[in-house]
């Protein structure tokens, strides 16, 4: 009888069809929630970040690792959940940006240096349809935690886009 | 189990303190989550949600933290505890009331939670630290729309003001019990584990107090009302709260 140890390349690639369940479009690794992988034998295990601490899909991201890990033949698969250093959206590949972009959702823009606990003025973002950074946020929470909501005022679209944290 | 390097009286000090931060968000998420459905439009129905969710993603994080260091079952606490072994302060207890008392609340916790925050995630004690770093980033976000609404009401039209100012006549001295001392947290406060609340309270006095007189808006000059004082709305708002977890004690997952 032979068993199939899948080798970290394999997983990686498993993992990179894991899409985030509030952005499809995405794959998770390509949001850079997954912060490595290591295989021993057959065990697998894979540290996970999540984006936001009270993040609704963290556990469906979870069980969505399992199951694409375990589908390699992996015979034990593990998750651990690293939180530092935070999630931030510098981890973004530029393959997400794009990605976001296409699909309408402004990716983000650098997180705002500066230790303001009250910021009234968010950071200016390109509207993902014109290319416009006349835009104004129109909600400083949107669809998902990790959203907000703005209006460009160049092409008058209304769009979501991800918080710069 | 418990981390080696803490005394008994660093890791009392810990637990006190997580119990009160674990309670303040699951109370005031409820609170909240309570507009769901009810907000005077959508976007500010989508706002509350999602400033829930973020309060229950820290309570959560304060039960972890509490797990590993006596061994605690998250649900069990939140859900199985009666009304007198709740560590929250009564601001978080309080009913809604109308919007301005809901922005004003959430905008004076903000600015509590945040440089509580702020100041632990230079905590000698490494998971509080790290905790502490990853709820900041989401409190910012908060503080930017309650921060907001705090001004639109205040400045916007008469009517508007006066509840904003009667919201803040009834708030303040719960407010300012958040930063009362708490007995037994001095341990971990001369270890550099924990913030010093009696510090933190002279910038959130700044802050917020620097905001509203910009605002033309003067709190009261009230004694503050600290922890364990707790008012009639505690037990109907638990009785809901835990309602659904007491029915089904044998429901597993989500």
């Amino acid at each position: 009888m032979t068993t199939v140890q899948p080798v970290e390349a394999d997983v990686w690639r498993a993992l990179s069809e894991v899409p985030d369940p509030e952005l499809p479009v995405v794959n998770i690794v390509e949001l850079g929630m997954v912060r490595g992988v290591t295989v021993e034998g057959g065990q697998v295990r894979v540290q996970f970040t999540p984006t936001f601490s009270g993040c609704p899909a963290v556990q469906v991201i979870r069980d969505d690792i399992r199951r694409a890990v375990a589908q390699l033949g992996a015979s034990d698969v593990q998750v651990d959940t690293v939180i530092s250093p935070p999630w931030s959206s510098a981890d973004l590949h530029d393959s997400a940006r794009r990605k976001l972009q296409q699909a309408g959702i402004a990716p983000p823009a650098p997180a705002p240096s500066g230790l303001d606990l009250i910021r009234l003025e968010a950071p200016p973002v390109a509207c993902p349809h014109c290319g416009s950074t006349d835009t104004r946020v129109t909600s400083t929470f949107g669809s998902a935690l990790c959203k907000r909501m703005y209006v460009c005022q160049h092409c008058r679209e209304p769009f979501e886009g991800l918080k710069s944290l | 189990m418990s981390d080696p390097a803490l005394s008994v009286a660093q890791r009392n000090a810990l637990l006190l303190r997580l119990a009160t931060l674990a309670d303040d968000e699951l109370l005031l998420a409820h609170r909240v989550g309570a507009w769901t459905g009810h907000a005077p439009i959508l976007e500010e129905d989508i706002a509350l949600a999602n400033i829930a969710q973020d309060e229950l993603g820290h309570a959560t994080g304060w039960l972890e933290l509490r797990r590993t260091l006596d061994g605690s079952d998250p649900d069990q606490l939140a859900f199985s505890r009666d009304a007198s072994a709740f560590r929250h302060s009564a601001i978080t207890e309080l009913p809604n009331g109308d919007w301005a008392f809901t922005m004003l609340r959430q905008y004076l916790f903000d600015a509590w939670e945040a440089l509580w925050l702020d100041a632990a995630s230079r905590s000698h004690y490494t998971p509080l630290a790290q905790t502490a770093a990853l709820a900041l980033r989401e409190e910012r976000f908060h503080l930017e729309h309650t921060a907001l609404w705090t001004e639109r009401l205040a400045l916007g039209t008469p009517e508007s003001a006066r509840r904003l100012s009667n919201a803040l006549e009834e708030l303040w001295p719960y407010a300012l019990g958040l930063f009362e001392p708490l007995p037994g947290e001095q341990p971990g406060i001369d270890a550099d584990l924990l913030p010093d609340v009696t510090v933190l309270k002279e910038r959130w006095l700044m802050l917020v107090g620097g905001h509203l007189q910009r605002l033309q808006l003067t709190p009261p000059d009230t004694a503050p009302i600290p922890r364990g004082q707790h008012t009639p709305h505690l037990g109907p708002l638990l009785a809901e709260f835990q309602r659904v977890a007491r029915e089904h004690p044998d429901a597993a997952g989500w």
